[in-house]
């Protein structure tokens, strides 16, 4: 089931992975993926499944360039991942990741970590500052909270926040780390309301297509929503596709993120 | 028949085991020493290379985070340091006083034991002390934390530089606090001393004794301590960063880091001031 990355070079590839193994942040010698093939086209909008406790995080971070692969080959529109380099920070502000909860900075608002990439990296008068930060608020309804600090901020606005402030630079690709976890089903049904929107948004607005990749640990809420699909099972990512596969897949593991059977879980 | 394996004797093998412990404790410490030196290095060049390419980089942002580092190492401490300018002076004149008057000096020696005293040595150590106490630890556990509940990731995913956002203001305002702070606390108590002077009814004018301070301060006593006090300010702040950010922490380990960045930064700032004491012998 494992596909490789797609080789018509006319087609825009926002990331491609060859043989890439993961590794966990809390330990390099501990293997969260091996042998990882796989090819995310501009505008697609996968979900990557698979029960707690057995990697999504470190995946999501190395996906996102925050830890490096421990083999292999990994590109993001060709460039060669991680992109920390002062040189290529054009194309590290085109990757967007939002974190579970949100990790924002204490010290700030969730106005001020919402400005904060725009103030950093951008030459905007604070006036236009305003204005984005404001409509981001508007959109993702955080405007009652907008001048808290984190701690006093209820943990499922503060992942919306964490949406807000990777969404002020516009990324082209936007990594979304298990964003249900933990969330009522009012705020479930906003963001795959919000997701969804955006993806709709950014094919007819922009002229760019944005691609989306979202981590969970069930792939039930995700079925109308995300149009590709892979899960992360004893250290393989299987890369399913759409979800006709899904339905006729045999694993184990893809029945128990459609919570069709249990699996006995093997953490990392 | 089996042979007795031969043995040593009793006094003899403890004596052994006691030297094997000495030798493996000094050498561990050393190994240690030297592991936490290279790390330090290593960031105190890095944060040196931040610094000459992104002084300018992000200015909207990175000001205001100095300002606040200025204000909390340096303006917030005022209070503390009036109190301390008051105690040092008392301290140095009420000891020295009783001794020079025995030797009928004490109005001629006064403002030399003042600058040797608190000019050149406990003034810039005892501001270091104080800020490292008051600042330098509040530094490791709020980087700690920040390390802990992965701050630091999110400031990598935002493309901006965790030196540059989280050590660079801390670096900057630290040294331009303990540089600052050491000019009010020697002021202070070069005043308290001449008040506490004027209390135990030492015959010096006011005159007398500020013409013994200028007499005894030479250019390389200014030169000096903004030379120490500056690099003071770099060692501690680099050091609790260090602590407080190089490694990944649990919220847990937090008190362990912050023993030891106090640790270190004391031993530094100490042996960095017994080199200048050297500068001053020699030049």
């Amino acid at each position: 089931m494992n596909t490789g990355p797609v080789t018509n070079p006319t087609e825009t590839l926002a990331l491609e992975l060859r043989a890439v193994m993961v590794t966990a942040m809390r330990g390099p010698n501990v293997v969260v993926a091996q042998n990882v093939n796989w090819a995310v086209r501009e505008g697609e909008f996968w979900i990557l499944a698979a029960p707690q406790n057995t990697g999504k995080t470190d995946f999501m971070m190395t996906l996102g360039g925050i830890t490096s692969p421990a083999a292999g080959e990994f590109r993001f529109f060709g460039t060669t991942m991680p992109i920390f380099e002062e040189a290529r920070l054009t194309e590290r502000l085109r990757l967007g990741l939002v974190f579970d909860g949100g990790q924002l900075l204490n010290a700030l608002t969730i106005t001020e970590n919402i400005a904060l990439p725009l103030r950093y990296h951008t030459n905007l008068s604070q006036a236009q500052i305003d204005a984005r930060v404001n409509e981001l608020l508007k959109t993702t309804e955080l405007t009652p909270w907008a001048h808290n600090t984190p701690v006093n901020v209820p943990r499922a606005w503060q992942q919306r926040a964490g949406l807000a402030r990777a969404l002020a630079m516009q990324p082209d690709v936007l990594l979304l780390d298990s964003p249900l976890s933990g969330l009522d089903p009012r705020h479930t049904y906003w963001w795959l309301k919000f997701l969804d929107e955006l993806m709709r948004e950014s094919a007819t607005k922009n002229g760019k297509k944005l691609t989306l990749i979202v981590s969970g640990d069930d792939l039930r809420p995700w079925r109308r929503h995300a149009n590709r699909v892979a899960c992360l099972h004893q250290q393989q990512l299987l890369v399913l596709g759409d979800w006709t596969n899904v339905a006729a897949s045999e694993e184990s593991i893809v029945k128990e993120l459609l919570r069709e059977e249990v699996v006995p879980r093997q953490r990392i | 028949m089996v042979d007795a394996a031969p043995t040593l004797p009793v006094a003899s093998s403890r004596r052994s085991g006691v030297m094997r412990f000495g030798t493996e404790f000094i050498g561990r410490r050393a190994f240690n020493i030297l592991v936490a030196l290279h790390g330090v290095g290593a960031f105190a060049l890095i944060t040196l290379g931040v610094m000459v390419r992104k002084l300018g980089v992000a200015r909207a942002v990175i000001r205001p985070l100095i300002a606040r580092e200025i204000s909390r190492a340096g303006v917030q401490l005022l209070p503390m340091f009036l109190f301390a300018a008051l105690a040092l002076g008392f301290l140095v004149i009420g000891q020295t006083v009783s001794v020079l008057s025995r030797l009928g000096a004490a109005s001629n020696l006064l403002g030399d034991i003042m600058v040797i005293v608190v000019v050149r040595e406990l003034g810039p150590l005892l501001t270091a002390i104080l800020v490292l106490a008051r600042v330098g630890t509040a530094t490791v556990v709020e980087l700690g934390t920040a390390r802990a509940t992965g701050e630091v990731e999110s400031l990598e995913a935002l493309g901006i530089d965790p030196v540059h956002y989280l050590v660079l203001p801390r670096v900057i305002g630290m040294a331009i606090g303990i540089f600052s702070l050491t000019v009010y606390l020697i002021l202070g108590t070069l005043i308290s001393g001449y008040l506490w002077a004027f209390v135990q009814d030492i015959p010096l004018l006011p005159s007398d004794y500020f013409s013994q301070l200028a007499g005894a301060l030479t250019y390389l006593d200014f030169v000096l301590l903004a030379l120490k006090t500056v690099i003071f300010g770099f060692i501690i702040a680099i050091v609790t960063c260090y602590h407080g950010l190089a490694h990944p922490l649990q919220l847990d380990q937090l008190s362990r880091a912050t023993v030891r960045a106090v640790g270190q930064s004391i031993v530094a700032c100490v042996l960095l001031d017994a080199l200048f004491i050297l500068a001053y012998l020699m030049l």
